[in-house]
């Protein structure tokens, strides 16, 4: 495993926002960890980063420990942050150069890397613009960039896409993209599901400080079962109707009054069987919808969080 | 313990240093506002003490060549005190995060803004020095007294630079950081830079004789004009390198402390 998290604790004051965070990266693949705001993402990727050290438990980045080799771990990483890590009073190139000599690529060597980088992230026309004229976008871009100055054995992604336009986002995803199918191991955290669900090989999902579940896209959402149907109704009366004449298929009601859940083989025939049943006992129906879970359900039903804090 | 498995060369925190004092000079000359504060609080204060106030100051001699050296101390305690906001800015930026996570030394990034410091002060005290001189200072220093004043100079600079870059760390903000620095500025008016201390209530002299600006001065001023020395030439050398030991010292604990979360 080229990331190795052994129950990770950390407290800030008397908070415990880390309580006993366990996973694996294996090299080559790529890791969401995802979670609401507060979960813990952040400070397990500054602890994993060398940032923070953490109060319990143990990391190892290519078996070098964070805390006992730190200048170990901090060869073999790169950090791009939630809150780009540049330098706004220098350009796009400067920035990029000062990283390149830091890490000895030689003054040469420095002006070649940072020039590729460049084109490579779209931002060869800015390039010699002061950073604080950039867009959101921009300052992620050559925030990825910087990290890519000497190829990482592990990138963390902390939040890459948060506060970004879909534009931008996608242009992000489409960079990260590139590097992982280039063999490059990735950490990232995101509140955003879409995001774990199309970049990421595993999700662990955490919460609270602890790793509420942890899979493949694919196993979390199993776990909440097959389709379902949404039936709307055009007033309570008719929704709660709808759930007693329907209880022994499971419906339940739904996320608001007008509204009922039930689970579905996805076939035509069980929508008619529904229908008809309605159609029986008198109930209007104003529309039906057949949902797949997504990760959003996942995630809802483990973590209890909030639709307004998903975002 | 996991043997360290990047050898560093000995060599690495000063090249990193380097190249983060090549940034630090870089802000600088793009911080037109600050620089020019910088050269031009001294030569208004200059000018003020020249041909507002001296005349009226007895020094028992010419009031241009008392005040000048206590005018270059004046200019690089200035000029020292504006690293603390320049550190300050720093740690409020995602920046000290990514060289935190760099293999790169961790005073790299205070040395470079120290060593800008004293660069943007050579500037400073080379264009008051000149302006003075254009005023009618006349030092008689040889060259030998030229470099020992300079050097004294230097190790001032690096020890406020050094002490303003700890309380540019520690401080909350850039604006919090400039204020913790107003002492480095009113610490001169309380030494024998303005006046001589002979005038001053016993209290006061006994505080502004055994400050270290004090001998600082007497000896940069005995350098150039051919003023007695004494012994605060040893007390001066004593003042500043104890300074920038033990500013050094705070310096990086501050920085530790501040980015230890």
């Amino acid at each position: 495993m080229l990331v190795d998290v052994d129950a990770l604790v950390k407290n800030y004051g008397s908070r415990r926002v880390l309580d006993g965070v366990s996973f694996a990266v294996p090299a080559g693949s790529v890791l969401a960890l995802l979670g609401p705001n507060g979960a813990g993402k952040t400070t397990t990727v500054r602890i994993l980063s060398t940032l923070t050290r953490p109060d319990g438990g143990s990391a190892r980045i290519a078996g070098h420990d964070v805390v006992r080799s730190p200048m170990a771990v901090r060869g073999l990483i790169s950090l791009t942050g939630q809150f780009a890590a540049v330098d706004e009073r220098q350009t796009g190139r400067e920035n990029l150069e000062m990283i390149g000599r830091l890490r000895r690529l030689g003054r040469v060597g420095a002006r070649r890397r940072a020039a590729e980088l460049l084109d490579r992230v779209d931002l060869g026309a800015a390039a010699d613009r002061f950073v604080e004229t950039y867009s959101g976008g921009m300052r992620r871009r050559l925030d990825l960039a910087m990290s890519l100055v000497v190829p990482p054995a592990v990138l963390f992604l902390d939040e890459p896409t948060t506060g970004l336009d879909p534009v931008s986002r996608s242009t992000m995803w489409t960079a990260v993209g590139e590097l992982v199918r280039d063999g490059t191991t990735v950490l990232l955290t995101t509140q955003y599901l879409e995001e774990a669900d199309r970049l990421a090989d595993r999700v662990v999902l955490i919460d609270g400080g602890r790793v509420a579940a942890e899979g493949t896209p694919e196993e979390l959402k199993s776990r909440l079962g097959g389709e379902r149907l949404l039936l709307a109704f055009p007033d309570g009366p008719a929704a709660s109707a709808a759930v007693r004449a329907l209880a022994a298929d499971g419906a339940a009601c739904g996320a608001d009054a007008l509204t009922a859940v039930l689970p579905s083989d996805g076939g035509a025939e069980h929508l008619r069987r529904v229908l008809d049943r309605l159609h029986v006992a008198g109930i209007p129906v104003t529309r039906v919808t057949a949902s797949r879970p997504s990760l959003d359900d996942v995630f809802l039903a483990l973590t209890g969080a909030g639709t307004q804090e998903t975002v | 313990m996991t043997a360290p498995a990047l050898p560093r060369h000995r060599s690495a925190a000063l090249a990193e240093s380097l190249v983060l004092v090549g940034r630090s000079v870089r802000l600088s000359r793009r911080d037109v506002e600050t620089l020019v504060m910088a050269i031009a609080l001294p030569l208004l204060m200059m000018a003020l003490f020249v041909y507002v106030f001296g005349g009226a100051i007895e020094t028992g001699g010419a009031y241009l060549t008392y005040v000048v050296p206590g005018i270059v101390l004046l200019c690089v305690g200035f000029g020292a005190a504006a690293t603390a906001p320049a550190v300050a800015d720093d740690m409020g930026r995602g920046m000290v995060d990514r060289l935190r996570s760099m293999p790169v030394a961790a005073a790299a990034l205070v040395t470079g803004h120290v060593v800008a410091s004293v660069a943007r002060n050579a500037l400073a005290t080379g264009v008051v020095v000149a302006a003075a001189i254009a005023m009618g200072f006349r030092p008689d220093a040889e060259p030998l007294e030229w470099a020992a004043a300079l050097g004294l100079l230097l190790l001032y600079v690096l020890a406020l630079s050094a002490l303003a870059a700890g309380l540019g760390a520690l401080a909350s903000s850039v604006q919090s950081a400039s204020a913790l620095t107003f002492f480095m500025l009113f610490l001169p008016y309380l030494s024998s830079a303005f006046v001589p201390t002979g005038t001053m209530p016993a209290v006061l002299r006994a505080v502004a004789e055994h400050q270290p600006i004090t001998p600082v001065i007497e000896t940069v001023r005995g350098l150039l004009t051919g003023a007695p020395i004494g012994s605060a030439g040893w007390a001066a050398v004593l003042w500043c390198v104890g300074l920038l030991v033990v500013s050094s010292g705070f310096a990086a604990w501050a920085y530790r402390r501040r980015t230890r979360r």
